[in-house]
């Protein structure tokens, strides 16, 4: 039985084209028993996100599964073919057991070791469980990918720092305050950048937020937006000395806050640190702010840095990642080649035979009067029975292998006589997560 | 026995040190457990030192300077210890061990022999007075341990160099708020050192206050953290400032200790 993976992704597909072809996730049972009632297909899994749509699949035959799940794409979004063809890739075996466990692990991710795609594909395989389009195989599969993404979080630093410019703020928020849960954010003026960074913040649990605009009417709009307090921005010096962190994206022309400023306001927090993050262009904040004891001043170029930094810190990570996968594959292959039929069957006889011939011995041993042709008829009798057996078993998993599906009936009898798989018995548990 | 059980311990505290070192460039969960299971071995044989020293010399071993070095460096470290499980910032140990190390270096240098007590020490004046002042001296060098990582760490965030030791090192609050613990526990301990030591002489030489070399240092110390506290409660002088006035105290103190004895005679020259 093979594994196929065919799909697109942020790496070669745009997002007009991705989205023509993305499934609903309210809608997976459609798509998910079409894609299984498809000829020689056994088992599916479909997952599709914002930045990849692949089908997982098991097939006996590689090339015509792969040209039925392409069809089955373009024929599901009225897609024409020949364009899915460009930006589509199809792999199997190895390549593809390689490519899931990447992708689970966020290595295949626009930004490296992002976590949220883990959940996605989880989410999709939750569907595929629930439509009963996922089998033996790919049950084990994924869950064996879930596994390695787990491993790959635990055992490198792929996800630890912050690779956006809001996140990066708030690492550094916490760098300086230790806890932010005490901590009041103050939002000078709006813009995009400003408003997710002080999402960032609340979600961090910082205490309060103030926000204070050159229109109070706009100041009290996003301060209801986010549950904080409107501040006019007259009264911008009375109120800073309240704020811990502040975030400022003007649109004024010259610098509203100099180092003069900040005396007073810090005299009046006893010296409690302050930490300031300009968005504006042109700066809103006097760099000499920066000078001040117990203020630390940080512009988007600065933690623009911090992130590149990380990025590269990532990459590094990532090499280790590269390994783990690496080595996981293997393990899952051995399983994987473990569910042919003619290993099994002569497994299992052998395992039967082994039994026979150590009891023989044991009874021979110890019969003193055996008649002169005792043994051989022993002989026939245990192997006659061992065959008769052996027979119904085996006769089913070899009209199953004719099927197709016979890794239901490989994988029991394996697990049922404890037959040893891919010859090194190596079988690890499995875990189960969420 | 007695000078085995110091070079066990010396052995301890240098692979701690190393390890923690290792930790500061490299760290792992592992090797973090290590070095603390150094430490803390190394600590328990330290105080093992100390209690059959005491047995076999019949006073508290903090007469000669071999012993209060010693018994310093065991303070330094079983404040570290604590500091460390309340805390939860292993990385501190790689600027703190280090000092225990020094200190049982210069310990040492110095002979060990055991001496009969000097009669003016004859006193139970000596546990109380010697006793507290390490205790407080130790707390003093935790908190010259976490100034350095918060000068480091502060110039770090204003020169935006936020590498990997940034990463590694703890918050700037975290620190203060270390610095400000260590004050509040040493520097009663400190007064308390002072004034024991005043009923002492006092008792022994029949005068509170002499102005010997020691005393003067010892009023001097007490005077900049006297300083740091003062400004702490009143004018909110933290971070940095704190820092700064952290590490000239520890200075200061460790002149009071090791360069009043060793430079300058006096009452107190217990060499």
């Amino acid at each position: 039985m093979n594994i196929v993976v065919v799909g697109l992704s942020h790496k070669t597909a745009a997002v007009e084209i991705r989205e023509k072809l993305a499934f609903s996730p309210t809608q997976m049972e459609k798509p998910l028993s079409a894609l299984v009632a498809l000829d020689g297909i056994t088992e599916g899994v479909i997952v599709s996100t914002c930045n990849r749509v692949e089908v997982y699949v098991t097939t006996k035959d590689i090339a015509g599964g792969i040209a039925r799940v392409k069809r089955f794409l373009s024929d599901y979004h009225n897609f024409p073919l020949e364009t899915l063809e460009q930006h589509i890739y199809a792999i199997h075996g190895e390549d593809a057991i390689r490519h899931v466990f990447r992708v689970a692990s966020s290595l295949d991710s626009m930004v490296v070791g992002e976590p949220q795609i883990l959940g996605q594909i989880k989410t999709s395989y939750g569907y595929a469980a629930e439509y009963k389009s996922s089998g033996i195989i790919l049950n084990r599969f994924l869950h064996k990918a879930f596994s390695v993404a787990k491993r790959v979080r635990t055992e490198t630093k792929i996800a630890s720092s912050a690779v956006s410019v809001a996140f990066a703020a708030v690492e550094l928020a916490k760098k300086i305050f230790n806890d932010l849960s005490d901590k009041t954010v103050m939002l000078i003026g709006a813009g995009e950048m400003c408003e997710l960074a002080a999402k960032h913040f609340l979600n961090s649990g910082v205490r309060g937020l103030m926000v204070t605009n050159r229109t109070f009417e706009r100041a009290e709009k996003l301060a209801d937006e986010f549950e904080g307090k409107a501040v006019r921005f007259d009264d911008l010096f009375d109120q800073l000395h309240k704020a811990d962190i502040i975030l400022s994206s003007t649109g004024a022309p010259h610098t509203i806050i100099g180092a003069g400023d900040l005396e007073a306001v810090m005299r009046r927090r006893r010296q409690k640190p302050m930490f300031f993050i300009d968005i504006a262009i042109p700066r809103d904040i006097d760099p000499a702010v920066n000078n001040v004891e117990n203020v630390y001043l940080f512009t988007v170029d600065d933690l623009q840095e911090v992130v590149a930094s990380n990025l590269q810190q990532r990459s590094e990570e990532a090499k280790k990642a590269e390994a783990i996968v690496n080595e996981e594959i293997g393990q899952f292959f051995k399983w994987l080649s473990s569910l042919d039929v003619t290993p099994t069957i002569v497994a299992l006889r052998s395992k039967f035979d082994e039994i026979r011939r150590a009891e023989l011995e044991k009874t021979l041993a110890n019969w003193k009067e055996l008649p002169p042709d005792g043994q051989k008829r022993l002989e026939a009798l245990t192997n006659a029975i061992m065959n008769k057996l052996l027979h119904p078993p085996t006769s089913l998993i070899k009209k199953a292998g004719q099927g197709g599906r016979t890794d239901l009936y490989v994988d029991a009898v394996r697990a049922l006589f404890e037959l040893e798989i891919g010859g090194n018995g190596q079988d690890e548990e499995l875990e189960l997560e969420e | 026995m007695n000078a085995t059980l110091f070079y066990i311990t010396f052995a301890l505290y240098m692979s701690a040190t190393v390890a923690y070192l290792v930790y500061l460039a490299k760290p792992s969960e592992s090797l973090g457990k290590f070095a603390r299971c150094l430490i803390s071995s190394g600590f328990a044989i330290h105080v093992v030192f100390t209690i059959h020293r005491y047995v076999v010399a019949g006073h508290t071993p903090i007469t000669n300077l071999h012993e209060s070095l010693s018994f310093f460096s065991m303070a330094v470290v079983g404040v570290f210890i604590f500091i460390e499980r309340r805390f939860k910032i292993l990385v501190l140990g790689s600027f703190v061990t280090p000092v225990a190390l020094v200190l049982m270096a210069i310990s040492s240098l110095f002979p060990s022999a055991l001496a009969p007590l000097n009669p003016a020490l004859k006193s139970k004046w000596l546990v109380i007075h010697t006793v507290v002042a390490f205790l407080g001296y130790a707390s003093f060098a935790v908190a010259f341990g976490a100034a350095i990582i918060y000068l480091m760490q502060e110039r770090f965030l204003k020169k935006k160099k936020l590498g990997g030791l940034f990463q590694r090192l703890p918050s700037l609050n975290t620190l203060d708020e270390i610095n400000y613990r260590c004050l509040t526990f040493g520097f009663p301990l400190l007064t308390v050192a002072i004034i024991s030591g005043a009923i002492w002489a006092e008792t022994a030489w029949g005068t509170y206050w002499s102005w010997d070399p020691k005393e003067t240092w010892s009023l001097i110390t007490w005077f900049v953290y006297a300083a740091l506290l003062h400004g702490r409660l009143t004018t909110g002088w933290r971070g940095k400032k704190a820092a700064i006035l952290a590490i000239i105290g520890f200075f200061v103190m460790l002149f009071t200790f090791l360069g009043v004895n060793l430079l300058m005679t006096g009452l107190h020259t217990y060499k």
